[in-house]
């Protein structure tokens, strides 16, 4: 009995000669990644164009390996911080940060091709986290719905009291 | 003249037939890859086939290390015992009617048995040189069961000897002009194809190696060129072990319409190739069902060979 299942077990694996691979020949072939991908963090503006990002600290407070590091500004009616750093060589793209922010400002792309040659160049600081773009949230502000005037709108704040449902 | 002509042959034959070990390094990983559905090595040159550059020069490059705890002296001889022996081996293969190192040995045969035997010292100093438990382990592996299956080694070639009545590989492959000893002596061919998968430890008996148990076995504290050498040692045994297959049952050079030596090596080939094949499909077996395999069902069943082989001659003659 051995000796059939030995000459079957041969035969069957021959014929994946003929099978199709299932290698993605990744360099030349770039696999799919979904747009809810957890890959590189990005910071995103909101669609006046101001920074998203009001300085809570709530991304650094529950990212589980204290990879980011932001520093809020001393001006007033300024959230925006003075500095933001993610060191992507600690990162583990868990998108807890993406959770955490309130105000959609820190956002997980499709793209993972970070490789560097030094490590230094993985820590990442606000100018190349930040995008011009709204990133997946298009249409959030913060500033209309939280009852706080932004800066530099004349717009009337909404009340919280008629944000409740 | 003649003498340095035989030498330059020599040479030609040994150099194609390492060249050709270190290729099959890149072939088997080619054909596990496609095996198991992946596409292996293609990234250095045409669909990889200048892998084994690459692979070579990186394993000449590695630091050669000789652990402080081994016997120097037999650590190093060791894959050179490997090596030569194996290649050794390959002195009494006939390519064709006029080519190969020596044709006309009248114990060629017995000549390939005792050089396959001779490569057990290769591989059990190894583990033993070694000084290292996974290692002598992996020797001891070995040495038992290269002795085990040589045993039935030679008495299932000992069929094709007495169909021909000479251990002459060239007179064995001119007495199959008409049919294939693959046909009279099956079951001697299968025994044979066996035990010489052990003699080169490939899967599934690779027990000596067995990385899931042993590291690597016997050649666990080997570095660079010298682990490089029982590499290409095993390869060339995998050549070996098909040519002789070839020669002593699928009738060596004899084929139509093509030259002797194409149909040769394409024979041979096609063996190399099921050799991956078992590797890639097959499981090791534990080392007692090994050993038990050996003695209790393959040696009978040589036995058995031998004596039906005799009765069948003496009520044909």
């Amino acid at each position: 009995m051995y000796i059939y299942s030995a000459l079957r077990t041969c035969w069957l694996t021959f014929l994946h000669l003929f099978h199709r691979t299932v290698t993605v020949q990744y360099p030349e072939q770039k696999p799919y990644l979904s747009p809810r991908y957890r890959g590189r963090i990005i910071l995103t503006r909101d669609p006046d164009g101001e920074e998203r990002c009001v300085s809570c600290h709530l991304c650094a407070a529950v990212c589980p390996v204290d990879c980011i590091d932001l520093q809020k500004t001393c001006k007033p009616d300024d959230w925006s911080p003075e500095y933001f750093r993610i060191n992507f060589s600690r990162c583990i793209f868990c998108g807890f940060c993406e959770e955490a922010c309130p105000t959609s400002a820190i956002q997980l792309i499709p793209d993972f091709e970070m490789s560097e040659y030094s490590r230094q160049n993985l820590v990442y600081e606000k100018e190349n986290l930040l995008i011009s773009g709204t990133g997946k949230v298009p249409d959030y502000n913060f500033y209309r719905v939280s009852g706080v005037r932004a800066t530099n709108t004349n717009a009337e704040p909404v009340s919280p009291h008629r944000l409740l449902p | 003249m003649t003498i340095v002509l035989t030498l330059l042959e020599a040479i030609f034959i040994l150099l194609s037939i390492v060249i050709a070990a270190a290729t099959l390094t890149w072939v088997e990983r080619r054909l596990l890859g496609f095996w198991q559905d992946r596409l292996g090595p293609n990234r250095v040159g045409w669909e990889g086939t200048l892998q084994i550059v690459a692979d070579m020069v990186k394993i000449f490059f590695k630091q050669d290390w000789t652990p402080p705890f081994a016997d120097k002296i037999i650590f190093t001889i060791a894959p050179a015992i490997v090596m030569a022996t194996v290649l050794m081996g390959f002195a009494v293969i006939p390519f064709t009617t006029h080519f190969g190192i020596d044709l006309n040995l009248n114990i060629g045969l017995l000549f390939f048995l005792g050089m396959t035997s001779l490569s057990v010292y290769g591989v059990v100093l190894a583990g033993w040189a070694s000084n290292s438990k996974f290692s002598l382990l992996g020797g001891m592996r070995a040495a038992a069961q290269m002795i085990s299956y040589e045993v039935f080694m030679g008495l299932a070639v000992t069929g094709v000897v007495m169909l021909t009545g000479s251990f002459n590989l060239t007179d064995i492959v001119q007495a199959q002009t008409h049919l294939w000893f693959v046909v009279p002596q099956f079951l001697g061919f299968v025994l044979f194809l066996i035990a010489g998968i052990a003699e080169a430890h490939r899967l599934p008996f690779d027990l000596p190696e067995g990385e899931n148990e042993l590291g690597a076995g016997f050649h666990t504290e080997y570095s660079s060129m010298k682990f490089g050498m029982f590499f290409v040692g095993e390869y060339a045994g995998i050549i070996l072990i098909s040519m002789m297959t070839v020669v002593l049952y699928f009738g060596g050079w004899n084929g139509p319409i093509f030259p002797p030596v194409v149909w040769f090596l394409f024979k041979s080939t096609g063996f190399i190739i099921f050799f991956i094949l078992l590797r890639a499909a097959l499981p090791r077996p534990r080392y007692d069902q090994l050993m038990a395999y050996g003695w209790k069902l393959m040696l009978p069943l040589s036995l058995l060979n031998l004596a039906v082989t005799g009765a069948a001659m003496l009520a044909w003659s």
